[in-house]
């Protein structure tokens, strides 16, 4: 029994430590993968550009129910014209940030996870590796990298889609005065609220793209190794995106 | 050819619009648009007694109009007085070096902002000169208190003359 908790407590420790030893790898290779920028900027269209219409689509619905329950809220204090701060703090500080981070590990993370998995099942980075090319270089660091520029700027256009959607239901449809809206936002927002959206969102863009590049990159190589690699991808960033925007969190009050 | 081309083209407007929509977060949702991109401004000091809870970046208004914001408030320990940092608008330079200076409460609970009443002198402010005519913040804990204490003299100086008078009255009896 204690055997065993310690066996999984060493496998816990030793996934750590090779996560950290993959990032260092990683890093290493970065300065020498950024002078071939087009193999980053294909990454970047694949993980960001095509997440656009789901990252805009739950953006503009996520503020639309801020907007609505907000109003809801705070009517009852007769202080609807705080919607506008409401709505915005919480989309740049949390909501952005999180939400965003959770639909990128669905979207593009499980791409990454499978596509890697499978070139590892049929051989390809083998074969890449026999051709003297660092698979690590040519394949891994560029999809890092694309994921982790790409999501600051997914988190931005999500919490931009959702401030409009919160003034659309607020201030279109349930009668705000939209000047009181925008003014109370502008003065009650301040600069570390929105740096701390965009610290939020490069952490967690490091941190999914790095489990989806590991679990992909170390997948077993069968069918159902790669499956479950995509399913770890999924649930690992899930649990590590909260885990992370608690100590952010924390780190700037 | 073609295909590497849409895919740049992709990439290039999602990129474009990704800084687009960090930077309307930076300038249009906060007020540090002003401080960024800022018109030309010259800067005024002020001291005061009591600044309260007066935070840097707040307002400073001329008849209800903003004319530059608060940059700095710091701690004069020779004179114990407060020393706030004014950034004035380049546009309103014709502000009278008699100028007064007083804090003021946006609202019933509303933060503080600056407020500036012009004064009649020919001479005007200039970056780096001081406003010498300041009124402290208005400390709503302090004047509860000083209420407080004049409804309790008052009390006590009702009572006093109550408590005579029944005695005067008996012995008029």
């Amino acid at each position: 029994m204690i055997g065993e908790l310690w066996e999984s407590l060493t496998d816990a420790l030793e996934g750590l430590g090779s996560v950290v030893h993959f990032l260092f790898r990683l890093v290493v290779n970065t300065p020498r993968v950024l002078l071939r920028f087009s193999l980053i900027s294909q990454q970047i269209f694949n993980s960001g550009a095509l997440s656009l219409i789901i990252i805009m689509l739950s953006g503009l619905f996520v503020g639309m129910v801020l907007g609505l329950q907000g109003f809801q809220l705070l009517q009852r204090f007769g202080s609807e014209e705080a919607l506008g701060t409401a709505a915005t703090i919480g989309l740049v500080k949390e909501l952005g940030p999180v939400v965003t981070a959770l639909l990128f590990a669905g979207r593009a993370g499980t791409a990454l996870a499978s596509e890697l998995g499978l070139m590892r099942a049929t051989d390809q980075l083998s074969a890449m590796e026999m051709m003297a090319v660092d698979p690590i270089q040519r394949v891994v660091v560029p999809r890092f990298l694309g994921g982790v520029i790409a999501m600051p700027l997914l988190a931005g256009i999500f919490s931009v889609i959702g401030i409009y959607g919160a003034q659309l239901v607020g201030v279109q449809i349930m009668g705000v005065d939209s000047g009181s809206f925008w003014s109370q936002m502008r003065s009650a927002v301040s600069l570390s609220d929105v740096t701390e959206g965009i610290v939020k969102s490069f952490v967690f863009g490091v941190a999914c793209s790095l489990i989806a590049v590991y679990q992909g990159y170390y997948a077993t190589p069968t069918a159902e190794g790669v499956g479950r690699a995509t399913t770890t991808t999924v649930v690992t960033s899930a649990v590590v995106i909260l885990f992370l925007d608690y100590l952010i969190t924390a780190a700037f009050l | 050819m073609r295909k590497s081309r849409t895919l740049n083209l992709g990439t290039g407007s999602f990129v474009l619009l990704g800084f687009a929509a960090l930077f309307f977060l930076t300038t249009q949702t906060t007020s540090h648009g002003l401080a960024v991109f800022g018109p030309a401004h010259y800067q005024v000091i002020a001291k005061f007694d009591n600044v309260g809870d007066l935070k840097v970046g707040a307002p400073v208004s001329m008849s209800g109009v903003e004319v530059g914001r608060v940059t700095k408030i710091d701690f004069d320990s020779n004179e114990y007085k407060a020393v706030v940092l004014l950034r004035l608008n380049e546009r309103f330079n014709k502000i009278p070096t008699d100028s007064d200076a007083s804090i003021y409460t946006q609202g019933l609970l509303g933060g503080k902002f600056i407020g500036l009443t012009a004064g009649g002198a020919d001479t005007y402010l200039k970056d780096g000169s001081q406003i010498d005519f300041t009124q402290s913040a208005f400390v709503l804990e302090s004047l509860i208190g000083q209420v407080l204490a004049s409804f309790t003299k008052q009390k006590a100086d009702e009572q006093a003359p109550a408590r005579a008078d029944p005695k005067a009255t008996e012995k008029t009896k």
